[in-house]
């Protein structure tokens, strides 16, 4: 009993230091790890799998630096599908401090997979007002991004040739930290009626799912766990499949805090209880 | 070169946030204050860059497109707040932006979220199996949370009793979302880690 006490005053340092270590040795020691693939990831994947060649996917960058560990590995993992099965990612940014972001991801696996910027990709980059631009997509792309995010007049891409509107968008796959997602599901998906898919921070996922349910959205990508599924289903583990065993054991370890605590808390008001009772 | 001085600086950025676990001190203190103002400093330069100076300053002068005068000006009016005695100027901009949101908010609402949120309540109930079950608790949850949020009568009967299973409903709703910010937390802290053990330390391969 006096152990649970002790324990319910413990300084929340080691607490601090607990996690950090659970999440260090694994990725340390690299304990193999299962990832199962869900079912909104899965039906993610097997959607883009199903587009023609060549069709237009585009990616909107709705997230910062603080969500990059949730995010950029998804957005490699897609990158790496959609440049394998030739379909044409169109890259734009609602946040501007995620602009840097998406052209490092994009760069990359583009680089990686011998894609020709303009022909094969296209970074349009930031433009403010989100909400006036999704109506706006709807009608002709160029009434707000006539140039791309170098300047460059859009007509003179090819793959921009035949791009005006959401009927030549086959999948807009939007990469969320915030509540921008709900714009595009309201405006995009209710409006122009186009397809959908979400990867969603962590803390926003569980927000999401009643979109899923409904049909609303194609599939649902969550957190980092989320990436590191895609990832495995890419056929190209990477960090998220590397952070899952810390993952995992850290929640182990706050499961395992959250019930020492709650007995402590028990205890205590037990023997207060008694006290009182005397 | 300039990669590993870059990789120094940001891992000894991310270590005097994390002394913030241990306790307040200067080298946090020092460390906020830098990405406060390098982030302010960034959103304006890349605000002109990409925004100011493509969507009005060049087509204006390049283009002579001089109906952007009026965007402008009513972007110019809404800095007006920081000047008390013509603030009211500022109303203006305001009730545009108002008025465009509120009617672009209606008509998204009603085609976004209700109609197919209440389209995907009415589920079918037939049958023997998973997904009827599914179904149900769907329909259920839907109906007793609203029952919860009904304030017009007294909750008493069967009112209180559909009340009390709705709050469970949304009690199951608030541990989904601890659960996953927990997760969202872990993995922010992961992300980090392998930044200094990889790109830092050269630990992981």
């Amino acid at each position: 009993m006096n152990f649970f006490l002790k324990l319910s005053k413990i300084d929340r340092r080691f607490i601090y230091l607990f996690i950090a270590l659970v999440v260090v040795l694994p990725l340390i020691l690299k304990p193999k790890f299962p990832v199962v693939v869900s079912k909104p990831v899965q039906d993610v994947y097997d959607y883009i799998e199903k587009l023609p060649e060549g069709s237009n996917v585009l990616i909107s960058i709705d997230y910062d630096a603080a969500s990059m560990p949730e995010q950029q590995p998804f957005l490699e993992a897609l990158l790496r599908q959609l440049f394998k099965n030739k379909l044409k990612p169109i890259l734009i940014v609602q946040w501007q401090l995620g602009a840097p972001l998406g052209t490092m991801g994009l760069e990359k696996i583009a680089k990686e997979m011998g894609a020709e910027y303009g022909k094969d990709y296209i970074n349009l980059g930031y433009r403010p007002g989100y909400v006036a631009q999704m109506v706006g997509i709807g009608k002709e792309i160029r009434d707000f991004f006539k140039v791309d995010y170098k300047n460059i007049p859009l007509d003179s891409f090819p793959m921009m040739k035949n791009v005006h509107n959401y009927n030549d968008i086959a999948l807009l796959v939007g990469l969320e930290a915030g509540a921008t997602y709900l714009a595009w599901i309201e405006y995009a998906g209710g409006r122009f009626k186009q397809k959908i898919a979400l990867a969603l921070n962590a803390v926003s996922a569980p927000d999401a799912y009643y979109f899923y349910q409904s049909g609303q959205i194609v599939g649902l990508v969550g957190g980092m766990k989320g990436a590191a599924e895609y990832e495995v289903l890419v056929d190209k583990p990477d960090l998220a499949v590397a952070g899952m065993a810390s993952q995992s054991y850290s929640h182990l370890v706050i499961i395992l805090f959250i019930i020492l605590g709650n007995i402590a808390y028990f205890i205590e008001k037990g023997m207060k209880n008694k006290e009182g009772g005397k | 070169m300039g990669t590993t001085i870059g990789v120094w600086i940001a891992a000894g950025l991310t270590l005097f946030i994390y002394s913030f676990l241990y306790k307040d001190n200067p080298f946090y203190k020092f460390a906020e204050h830098l990405y406060v103002g390098i982030t302010a400093g960034y959103w304006i330069i890349y605000t002109w860059a990409y925004v100011i100076q493509p969507m009005l300053i060049d087509p204006m002068i390049k283009n002579k497109e001089f109906i952007l005068i009026i965007p402008a000006f009513f972007g110019i009016i809404m800095l007006t707040r920081w000047f008390p005695q013509i603030s009211w100027l500022s109303r203006w901009s305001i009730a545009f932006t108002v008025g465009m949101g509120a009617g672009l908010g209606v008509t998204g609402a009603i085609q976004g979220f209700i109609l197919p949120q209440v389209q995907a309540t009415l589920v079918p109930l037939t049958g023997f199996n998973f997904e009827t079950f599914n179904n149900f608790l769907i329909i259920f949850g839907v109906l007793t949370t609203l029952v919860y949020f009904y304030f017009s009568k007294e909750q008493k009967g069967v009112l209180r009793w559909g009340s009390k299973i709705g709050i469970t409903f949304i009690m199951v709703a608030f541990g989904a979302s601890f659960g996953y910010t927990v997760m969202a937390r872990i993995s922010l802290l992961i992300g980090r880690i392998y930044f200094l053990l990889s790109d830092w330390l050269k630990v992981l391969r």
